[in-house]
């Protein structure tokens, strides 16, 4: 148990959690959520169940079960699955638990990775629960597992939000003496445990109540201190989070020596504590990534002393912070000297001044090479060609189908939405094809409800379910239709087509999207026919599958017609010169990329892109 | 010591960021890193932040300020000219020169070759170790072992023995994988320890 161990937060959460005695956790995948729930599967700590869940708030509530009747249980997800567990949320904050039940869900800053920039902290204001909010993978080891002792003792569930600086930041973690797996007691009937009208209202006036003994069970979580060193000075930073650790580095970098109130549980806001730090201070600059909550906690108790932060612009509304933000936000407010600031396009400190370098490559983040969405995306786009058509998208890999050449996404909302955004449009805009596409992972997440709400309402769309056989986006975690559980079990397989099947789509077609012309053809047959049909396009996803032969272009062929390049958007295919003319551009494949899908092999005019002479390289680390 | 990773993602920068921040801990130090992962991985630009340092005060922060970096590990020339503000005047660079082409790119046909990259990077760094790491890793047995060949080049950069590298490499893969990737691990750091020894003051 000794040692120091190298974590990402992630990491540190999971052994924090285990090291609590948890013994059940689920969750659904989503960055930068994703490597806590599967730390606990590579772990296999026995006697705890680790399962995948459909979605979060099947999660959410499968913990709450458990938690029922004793168990300690964590459950993660993302920012935005939160906002799908919301509905168990709001009535498990009256209802309670019994085990410690803690559910992590991760935000995401800038955002890198999500729909949304949304802050957890105003998701447990709203429930009234507490949440942890740790500034380093140390810190979220210690608060996953005193999040379990603050459950039990006030019966609630408590939210843990780091943010993606905590989640994938690596650091030296120290594990503590474990507690014992804690066995489930059992469910113990009563009438606590069925939300009614009644049961609300009293819930509600003890989530009140509750609240002063709150603040005094999370002091440890909250904090007065000095930066170290420094010349004193009468301003104070406030800070939560990762904004701790910026706060802490600017401070040091600029020489000053002022008051840090570190607040790791800001829900209730501890209000005695907080004007406790402001007491004597000159100025307040708050420091908290996502919204401005700290800020709004200390607004009402300034008495006239100035406060920076979010709301004033001195920190940026939006997208991650850094260390460089609060010192020129300290500058900017007037807290000290200033010095000027840095930014990306400063030449001060490059090393020699050698003018303008060249600019950075524009790198958008792409599909694969060779990834099976590329091909099913082409194909309906050759179908489609000639007819009015709106290709509602969904979130998954495939988003990234709304990148040229392929202009396939035209709308993106929230998981499961195409498929009923698509019905909506199919009725204010008779004149069009609807498709809606939707991955596998995303399907049995949130898909099935609309395709059953389109075939009762009798709606005329075109579903296509992009079946890659796993979750692509957040690292390949198996789902219901994998076969395999969160433990690499193996579990039941959902057939997709049975499931549309059984909801009531008569007109189900599968299709090899790399065969490319059955794949128009299919989308074809599907777009003559009215109602709600469904096309399946199977093809693993290439980080699952096995790979081919990479392809190679025979540059004496190749006319340099460009189609392979403009049409697929693969980043396996370029242009090069012909060794064979001077000035003749060609197209070239770059075979450690090529996976040997053959799209672009099959759409050459020449055909001139074959499988190249040699076999593929076994990967390395 | 800070040293900030870049290249494009699946080039293997997340592990060459772990290793480095076990040498680190393997030594005594105090490291953070901060890594990108999620949807960047698929073909954007990545970064990889590693910090670390002795004695008993932690680091704040895991990320690396402007002008901040001792030495910079480029898996891709362009992405390496676009990380360069984060470098210290005196720092060092190692990068490998094979450049990878962004689909965007081959689109609009708008990206400078690999060669515009380099040729600027060899004028304005004064330390600069180039390598070609492909064929560095290629030789070792795989091209996805270009993060060991970089990693082998910027070693004595960074303060590491190629000793505590393996030991830290034994410790993060599995066996079967150990073997190609100390080969690229040793190439890399034979190609750094050939080239001209780097001035350690220039007149700047």
């Amino acid at each position: 148990m000794s040692g120091k161990l190298l974590l990402m937060g992630n990491e540190a959460i999971a052994y924090g959690a285990i090291d609590a005695g948890v013994s059940f956790v689920s969750g659904y995948p989503g960055t930068p959520s994703t490597e806590a729930l599967e730390t606990v599967a590579r772990l296999k700590p026995p006697g705890v169940r680790v399962e995948w869940s459909v979605n979060e708030k099947a999660a959410l509530e499968t913990a709450a079960g458990a938690a029922y009747a004793g168990a300690r249980a964590l459950v993660t997800m993302k920012q935005v699955g939160l906002n799908v567990a919301s509905d168990p949320l709001m009535s498990l904050n009256y209802v309670g638990v019994k085990g410690g039940l803690v559910i992590l869900s991760a935000d995401d800053p800038g955002p890198i990775s999500s729909q949304t920039e949304q802050d957890t902290r105003r998701f447990a204001l709203f429930a009234r629960l507490p949440v942890l909010d740790p500034s380093s993978p140390e810190e979220a080891y210690e608060m996953a597992r005193a999040a379990f002792e603050l459950s039990e003792r006030f019966r609630a569930p408590v939210l843990l939000r780091p943010t993606t600086r905590v989640c994938h930041a690596c650091a030296a973690v120290v594990r503590t003496e474990p507690v014992p797996l804690v066995q489930p007691s059992g469910f113990v009937k009563g009438g606590e445990w069925v939300i009614f009208p009644r049961l609300s209202f009293e819930a509600k006036k003890r989530l009140a109540a509750r609240e002063p003994e709150l603040i005094d069970a999370q002091a440890a979580f909250n904090s007065i201190d000095e930066t170290i060193g420094g010349t004193p000075v009468k301003i104070g930073i406030a800070c939560g989070g990762i904004g701790a650790a910026y706060a802490r580095e600017a401070a040091l970098n600029l020489g000053l020596r002022c008051r840090i109130l570190r607040i790791g549980a800001p829900n209730p806001f501890p209000e005695s504590l907080a004007a406790e730090f402001i007491d004597g201070l000159e100025r307040v600059l708050a420091v908290e990534e996502l919204d401005p909550v700290i800020e709004d906690g200390l607004r009402p108790l300034m008495n006239g002393v100035p406060l920076h932060g979010k709301r004033d612009g001195s920190l940026p509304s939006a997208g991650e912070l850094s260390a460089a933000f609060v010192e020129n936000a300290l500058m900017a407010t007037g807290c000290v000297g200033s010095k000027p600031p840095l930014s990306l396009n400063d030449a001060s400190h490059r090393p020699r001044d050698n003018g303008e370098p060249p600019a950075p490559p524009i790198r958008p983040p792409v599909l694969c090479a060779g990834c099976p969405h590329r091909a099913s995306f082409y194909a309906v786009k050759r179908a489609a060609k000639s007819r009015k058509a709106i290709f509602c998208g969904d979130i998954g890999c495939y988003t990234l189908g709304n990148a040229p050449p392929l202009d396939m996404v035209d709308t993106c909302l929230c998981m499961g939405a195409g498929v009923t955004i698509a019905q909506g449009l199919r009725f204010a805009d008779p004149d069009s094809y609807c498709f809606a596409f939707i991955g596998d992972s995303t399907f049995f997440h949130s898909g099935m409800t609309g395709v059953l709400n389109a075939v009762y309402n009798r709606s005329d769309i075109i579903i296509v379910v992009l079946d890659n056989r796993t979750t692509g986006m957040t690292g390949r975690q198996p789902h219901p239709g994998t076969g395999e559980s969160a433990l690499g079990e193996p579990a039941p397989a959902a057939n997709i087509e049975t499931i549309l099947r059984a909801l009531g789509v008569e007109s189900v077609r599968r299709a090899n999207p790399f065969d490319i012309e059955e794949a128009i053809e299919t989308t074809h047959e599907a777009m003559d026919e009215t109602g709600v049909r469904a096309i399946i396009f199977e093809a693993p996803c290439i980080a699952v599958a096995k790979l081919g032969i990479p392809m190679s272009v025979d540059a004496a062929r190749c006319a340099g017609c460009q189609v392979c390049v403009k049409a697929l958007g693969c980043p396996a295919l370029s242009f090069a010169t012909s060794p064979y003319q001077s000035g003749r551009i060609v197209a070239r494949v770059d075979e450690s990329m090529c996976t040997g899908c053959s799209l672009c092999s099959q759409i050459c005019p020449t055909e001139c892109i074959q499988p190249a002479g040699g076999t593929k390289e076994e990967g390395g680390s | 010591m800070n040293c900030l990773l870049c290249g494009v993602g699946g080039q293997g920068t997340v592990l060459a960021s772990r290793l480095i921040a076990q040498c680190a801990l393997d030594c005594g130090a105090f490291a953070r890193t901060s890594e990108t992962i999620g949807m960047a991985q698929r073909g954007g630009s990545v970064v990889s932040h590693v910090r670390w340092r002795g004695g008993s005060i932690s680091l704040p922060s895991p990320l690396i300020p402007l002008g901040g970096a001792d030495v910079l590990i480029g898996f891709e020339p362009g992405e390496a000219v676009r990380c360069l503000p984060y470098l210290k005047r005196d720092g060092a660079a190692v990068v490998s020169v094979n450049g990878v082409t962004s689909a965007v790119a081959s689109l609009s046909g708008a990206q400078p070759s690999a060669d515009v990259y380099v040729e600027y990077l060899r004028k304005t760094l004064p330390r600069l170790i180039l390598l070609d790491g492909i064929s560095i890793a290629r030789e070792a047995g795989s091209e996805k072992t270009l993060n060991m060949a970089l990693l082998g080049a910027a070693s004595s950069l960074l303060g590491f023995s190629a000793e505590s590298m393996l030991d830290a490499l034994r410790a993060r893969l599995s066996p079967r994988l150990i073997e190609i990737n100390r080969r690229a691990l040793e190439l890399g750091a034979a190609i750094a320890g050939a080239q001209p020894s780097i001035p350690k003051e220039d007149s700047i």
